[in-house]
């Protein structure tokens, strides 16, 4: 049945909406302040406010609580602790280990241990500086050494294994060791955490909540308030920036939110303040990794061995899956032969760290980068010429250390191609020349290709829902599970929606994802937003276009599989209908003019004991190239110019696939460059706000800046075979930090591989660059 | 009272907290939510608004608007009194979008949202303005404004290619009838029982004695901080804005008289037509919307031990003007910065002026600051100098430095020991460098190593040695753009 009217999609340029650079569906509202945020909407007229009170210490048990003056103090209505929590105090989004108060013992600086209720926020925020909390201080493990050594693992190890590593690599002539410390990353979205609160008849609920995941959101504040599910509805119209930091993070203030409301019948709103929202929630994790790697003489990778470790914070949180996915991009583009790779979940005494663009899959790739520099440096190359050495290839040395063969491997295309856009083998020589007589200034060049592996690690999330309904004037609603924060999921969405039916964008309305139209959905994550809604989606559409085309074909007496829906009409044969008159018939005719929608991704298969199988339905790839000028007084740089070309399959949306790549890559860049997080030496965050933590600011903008997208279609069955492309533009920038060590390493004429830890502040460049001197001047 | 235009409407406001901010009065008292709170510190720009001022071009008649952006989370609304008070809601005529807000939308500069309409603001402020802006110009008037989705490039292309084709908008058709509707208000800001206004140094010194806990401010983008993120309150403020002597700014014989109430934004072109080596330093310092609030005797006053000016005037030997109402005096900025965060100034005094004296025409001054991100950061380092070679030989050097002690400092042994010695010499570097290199003990902090620190004040002397010597000229020492810099800084 489904053939019947299913549209030739592949190589088929999609009609109507599809394939085009529409505008973000909320753009006008966006530009003049009428779109809302949750903080933004229209308030109940005694609408109370939420702060947390929080610990001052990194690790200690409780030894009293006083909260007085918390309650005495003006305006508060109601305080809780941990014991007033009526269900389940432990919100572990899939392992126990969050605490959504804290109990008696302290995990983190800067756990919530109370939250207090006020009239308004800054009355809250105010009694809650007034608890008086006694904490008898316990050592805190701070740094991954220290997790390793004490065996402090929020989850078991996993390996992944081919060949025999220790003897290919004692047998190779080359061989190189190199160790990794990578900093993590705050999500900085500019939006923070916040969530409404409010209370219906008797115990239900219906919140609002800057989240990725309403369904989980859903299911915790039910736990936590001891209720069923299906009294608690979640409503996510748009979040002013997510990147992975609302995936997990955004449920505890949702949950102490519903406590109150529940307790109080009042409406209540959650708003973190951004110092407490940077102290309080989870980071990109920092990993610190080590790798052995050996070459023939020409380069060519014989034999691996990597080290992972995921520094993941006092809980597992989302970790596992993080760490794994490192895992799964140690080898970005490159074979790795013989290997072993090993996966190590550090327990240290900072926040959880969580989700953040790329999932662990930068801290991970950026390995694979950091060993195709070694080599090069060791052998006298160009590290250019060594990484499209080593890339998979077709028909051999095409399967990744778990085993899964990398089919329609584009990255050895694509990387010549952008090498001759972008002047790459003249702009090498002039750079060589340029730091002949430069002493000063220095600039670096570098080409780094991304695979990056699409779809949930975790199978189950690999499926998705959506709601169609049709009014009689033809206009229709759009639900579905993917939730907006800024990616253009939504005009994707309605694009296809509107494809589908061959109608205008304007006749398809994108409502906000709630829990109440479509259940149980995964979490807007791992860049398959797109992928996963947009199938469901579209199996939304062509049920309804079955109906539509059985009734149509019924009245004039045809075969309803030649039926086609295009350009506001329906067409069979010789007969044709305008779209809304036959909707209209339709319902007079009795039609069901709603669906839901299904979608499952195929062909995903993984087995966790052995390290092997299919965890990813296609790889999406990109390459970029990146030329930086350093000072070598101060260590300060600038990005002076970038060509990437990336490969989002047959692009739904070439203008929100654009702004997906260059944002991507911005953020990217700030993660290697000017993003440090620093905590002192008891464990409080010092870089927690954005005074003293400096993502890329408008400057920072490379002034030469060529984004092109790769013209072929996704070889899998993906939604009108385009491809996902929310995280792989992240690791794009990693160019940008091989081009800094090659500004470096030229001080050494290119013969040292400088040691520069990411993120790498003008303090690193300038150390390394010190480095590299001192190192010149033993040789002469 | 406080009375201005609320967009488009007349506000007048008999008793407000002194200490309420144009954020929150915005969101929670005029349910304006376009304006957002993204960081609440004056760091992210999320809530730009832009004030619309009446300005004279021939200093008589007052028939012209200036519009600026500023970050509505650290302003006190008395900022507002006088002035036009414009929303990203006010933007659009009727149904259509501003000319900046189409570029935008056509650009795809938006995509969460959330930093957009602080964009606009600061692109509106930049489209109102007369000359037609290039991209470091359109840099320069967003550097204020983060955006975490964009990468900014859209954002870019959009201002550049709305601030080619300007049109003239509503705003541009009433604004006759805009200046008449401000002209129309009382100029005069009444104290009330929380913000006292003194117009005179005998009401200022009377409201200081009367309220010795009151704070004094000018800009508040330092104060509004201890609201919105130390949660404190103040009952009592006493506004400078409308002290005569301390909103003026004089070309003087012997050099410039700046105001201690002036924002940045209304003296930096005089400071840059006379002093345009601190091109740089000035492009560094802060963003846009703070600059356009915040006060050189703001940054002066309260003394940071990084504060970004002070090093300059320190190198450039100004002198900071005091009073206490009854007493005038002035204070060599050598002699003004005491510990840390601790100034000369007594308990009734305040700053009237700070008078930075123009530098022969033979000098060579260089600023330079080192901090992790160019736009809008705090210095890890700042050094300034100020050097006079007479015939090849030194015949004085100042210099001031930022967060490299407790205090903004100046090291007088550069001037004292190489004074008469040969500035191309390779030996006076040296000793230079020596001297930097004892000079300071600085510490470790978000910002940077003490050893990290130490090693730029070496290599900033190198630098500024490299750039100022003949032989040495030629070899390119920056990375990033600094406009080409005029040595002499006054034809005389």
């Amino acid at each position: 049945m489904r053939k019947l009217i299913e549209q030739p999609t592949f190589d088929a340029t999609p009609q109507g909406a599809a394939g085009k650079s529409h505008k973000h569906e909320s753009a006008e509202r966006q530009v003049s302040g009428q779109a809302r945020y949750i903080d933004d909407m229209p308030e109940a007229a005694n609408i109370h406010h939420v702060a947390v009170g929080v610990s001052s210490v990194t690790t200690g048990t409780i030894t009293s609580i006083d909260l007085s003056l918390v309650k005495a103090s003006e305006g508060v209505i109601d305080v809780i602790t941990v014991d007033d929590i009526p269900g389940h105090k432990d919100i572990g989004p899939v392992f126990p280990g969050d605490p959504l108060l804290a109990g008696t013992e302290i995990l983190y600086h800067s756990q919530p241990i109370f939250a207090v209720l006020a009239t308004s926020v800054n009355l809250a925020r105010r009694a809650s500086l007034k608890a008086n909390i006694v904490i008898s201080p316990t050592e805190a493990c701070l740094t991954v050494n220290q997790a390793k050594q004490r065996e402090n693992f929020v989850r078991p190890p996993h390996f992944m294994r081919r060949g025999d590593f220790q003897t290919s690599y004692a047998q190779s002539p080359i061989r190189i060791e190199g160790e990794m410390i990578i900093g993590g990353q705050e999500h900085m979205y500019l939006e923070g955490q916040v969530s409404m609160a409010i209370p219906e008849e008797e115990d239900r609920m219906l919140v609002y909540s800057s989240s990725q995941h309403p369904s989980e959101v859903q299911k915790l504040i039910a736990e936590v308030l001891d209720i069923k599910l299906h009294k608690v509805v979640v409503d996510m119209r748009r979040m002013g920036g997510g990147f992975g930091g609302k995936e997990t993070q955004a449920a505890q203030w949702a949950c102490l939110a519903a406590v109150f409301a529940n307790r109080n019948k009042v409406a209540v709103k959650l708003r973190l303040p951004r110092m407490l929202d940077m102290m309080a929630t989870g980071k990109r994790h920092p990993f610190e990794n080590k790798f052995k790697v050996a070459t023939d003489n020409k380069g060519l990778i014989q034999a691996t061995h990597i080290e992972i470790n995921g520094n993941c914070g006092h809980s597992p949180d989302l970790s596992d899956a993080i760490v794994d996915r490192a895992m799964f991009h140690a080898d970005n583009g490159y074979f790795l032969a013989d290997c072993y790779v090993e996966g190590h979940r550090c327990r240290t005494n900072q926040v959880s760290h969580t989700a953040y663009r790329g999932f662990g899959g930068p801290q991970g790739m950026i390995v694979a980068e950091a060993m195709m520099d070694a080599i090069a440096r060791k052998l006298g190359k160009d590290p250019l010429d060594i990484r499209k050495l080593n890339l998979y290839g077709k028909d051999t040395r095409n399967t990744t250390q778990y085993g899964m063969q990398v089919e329609h491997n584009l990255l050895a295309d694509l990387i010549d191609k952008l090498e001759a856009s972008c002047d790459y083998q003249l702009r090498r020589k002039q750079i060589t020349e340029f730091n002949k007589d430069s002493p000063i200034i220095k600039k670096g060049l570098a080409l780094t290709p991304v695979k990056f592996g699409i779809s949930f690690t975790a199978k189950h999330l690999n499926q998705a829902g959506a709601l169609l309904h049709i009014y009689t004037d033809g206009s229709m609603q759009i639900n579905h599970g993917g939730t907006e924060m800024g990616q253009g999921l939504h005009t994707k969405i309605g694009q296809i929606v509107a494809n589908e039916f061959g109608v205008p964008l304007s006749h398809v309305e994108i409502t906000s994802t709630r829990t109440d139209k479509v259940p149980n959905t995964s979490p807007t994550a791992a860049s398959s937003g797109t992928d996963l809604n947009g199938k469901a989606a579209q199996n939304a559409c062509l049920i309804i276009k079955q109906r539509l085309a059985k009734f149509y074909a019924e009245q004039v007496k045809g075969n309803p599989e030649q039926v086609i829906f295009c350009e506001q009409s329906v067409v069979l044969n010789e007969h044709t209908i305008a779209f809304t008159e036959l909707i209209q018939q339709a319902y007079i005719g009795r039609v069901s003019l709603s669906a839901s929608g299904f979608y499952k991704t195929p062909k995903l298969e993984y087995d966790r004991s052995t390290g092997n199988g299919r965890p990813f339905f296609y790889f999406a790839y990109g390459a970029s190239c990146s030329e930086v000028s350093i000072d070598t007084l101060t260590g300060e740089y600038k990005v002076d110019r970038v060509d990437i070309l990336h490969d989002v399959g047959k692009s739904l949306n070439p203008a929100i696939d654009i702004g997906q790549i260059e944002g991507g890559f911005i953020q990217g860049m700030g993660w290697l460059t000017t993003e440090e997080l620093l905590w002192d030496t008891s464990g409080k965050l010092i870089s927690n706000n954005p005074a003293t933590y400096k993502i890329p600011a408008i400057g920072d903008t490379p002034e030469i800046f060529n984004v092109d997208l790769y013209p072929r279609a996704n070889d899998e069955d993906s939604i009108y075979h385009s491809k996902a492309v929310g995280e792989p533009p992240f690791m794009l920038a990693n160019s940008v930090w091989c081009a800094l060590k090659d500004a470096i390493s030229s001080i050494t004429n290119y013969q040292t591989d400088p040691v520069l830890h990411p993120p790498a502040t003008p303090e690193k460049v300038y150390n390394a660059v010190e480095q590299a001197q001192a190192w010149l001047e033993k040789q002469i | 009272m406080i009375s201005f235009l609320l967009n488009n409407d007349i506000a007048n406001i008999d008793q407000a907290r002194a200490d309420l901010t144009l954020l929150e009065y915005l969101r929670e008292q005029k349910n304006l939510t376009g304006t957002k709170e993204g960081c609440a510190s004056g760091d992210c720009g999320a809530c730009t608004v832009v004030l619309a001022e009446v300005i004279g071009h021939d200093g008589t008649t007052r028939n012209n608007l200036e519009y600026r952006a500023i970050n509505s989370c650290v302003t006190f609304l008395s900022a507002l009194h006088g002035k036009q008070l414009i929303t990203v809601e006010h933007l659009p005529d009727g149904k259509n979008l501003h000319p900046v807000q189409q570029s935008m939308v056509e650009y795809h500069g938006s995509q969460c949202g959330f930093c957009t309409p602080g964009f606009i603001m600061s692109m509106f402020a930049l489209y109102q303005q007369a000359q037609q802006p290039d991209r470091e110009a359109v840099i320069q008037a967003l550097s204020g404004n983060l955006c975490r989705c964009t990468g900014y490039r859209p954002i870019i292309d959009a201002t550049l290619s709305v601030c080619q084709n300007k049109q003239a908008d509503k705003f541009k058709q009433i604004e006759t009838q805009t200046v008449g509707r401000l002209n129309a208000i009382n100029k005069q800001l009444i104290s009330t029982d929380n913000l006292l206004v003194p117009t005179s140094r005998q009401e200022l010194a009377a409201a200081k004695a009367k309220y010795p806990d009151a704070n004094v401010f000018a800009g508040s983008t330092d104060l509004a901080l201890q609201v919105t993120q130390q949660l404190k309150t103040f009952d009592k403020l006493i506004a400078l804005c409308a002290m005569p002597d301390l909103n003026i700014l004089v070309e003087q014989e012997e050099g410039l008289l700046i105001g201690a109430a002036l924002p940045f934004g209304k003296i930096e072109s005089s400071l840059l037509k006379y002093f345009p080596q601190l091109s740089e330093l000035l492009w560094r310092f802060a963003a846009t919307p703070i600059r356009n609030q915040a006060s050189l005797g703001g940054n002066v006053a309260n003394g940071s031990p990084i504060g970004d000016m002070p090093p300059a005037l320190l190198a450039l030997n100004a002198v900071i003007h005091v009073d206490n109402g009854t007493h005038k005096r002035k204070i060599a900025a050598s002699e003004f910065f005491l510990d840390y965060r601790k100034t000369a100034l007594e308990t009734s005094d305040w700053i009237e002026a700070i008078f930075i004296p123009f530098t022969h025409h033979r000098s060579l001054v260089r600023a330079y600051k080192v901090s992790k991100r160019y736009e809008d950061d705090i210095s890890a380092v700042c050094a300034v100098f100020n050097l006079q070679v007479i015939d090849g030989k030194i015949h004085s050097i100042y210099s001031g430095f930022g967060g490299v002690a407790a205090i903004p400092a100046t090291v007088i042994e550069l001037n004292t020991q190489l004074e008469g010695k040969t500035w191309s010499s390779n030996k006076t570097f040296e000793i230079g460098k020596e001297i930097l290199k004892q000079a300071f003990t600085p510490l470790d902090d978000v910002r940077a190593s003490k050893t990290y620190r130490v090693s730029m004040l070496t290599n900033l002397w190198k630098r500024f040695w490299l750039e100022t010597n003949q032989s040495t000229q030629k070899i390119a020492t920056r990375v990033v753009h600094v406009s080409s810099s005029n040595e002499a800084s006054r034809d005389a």
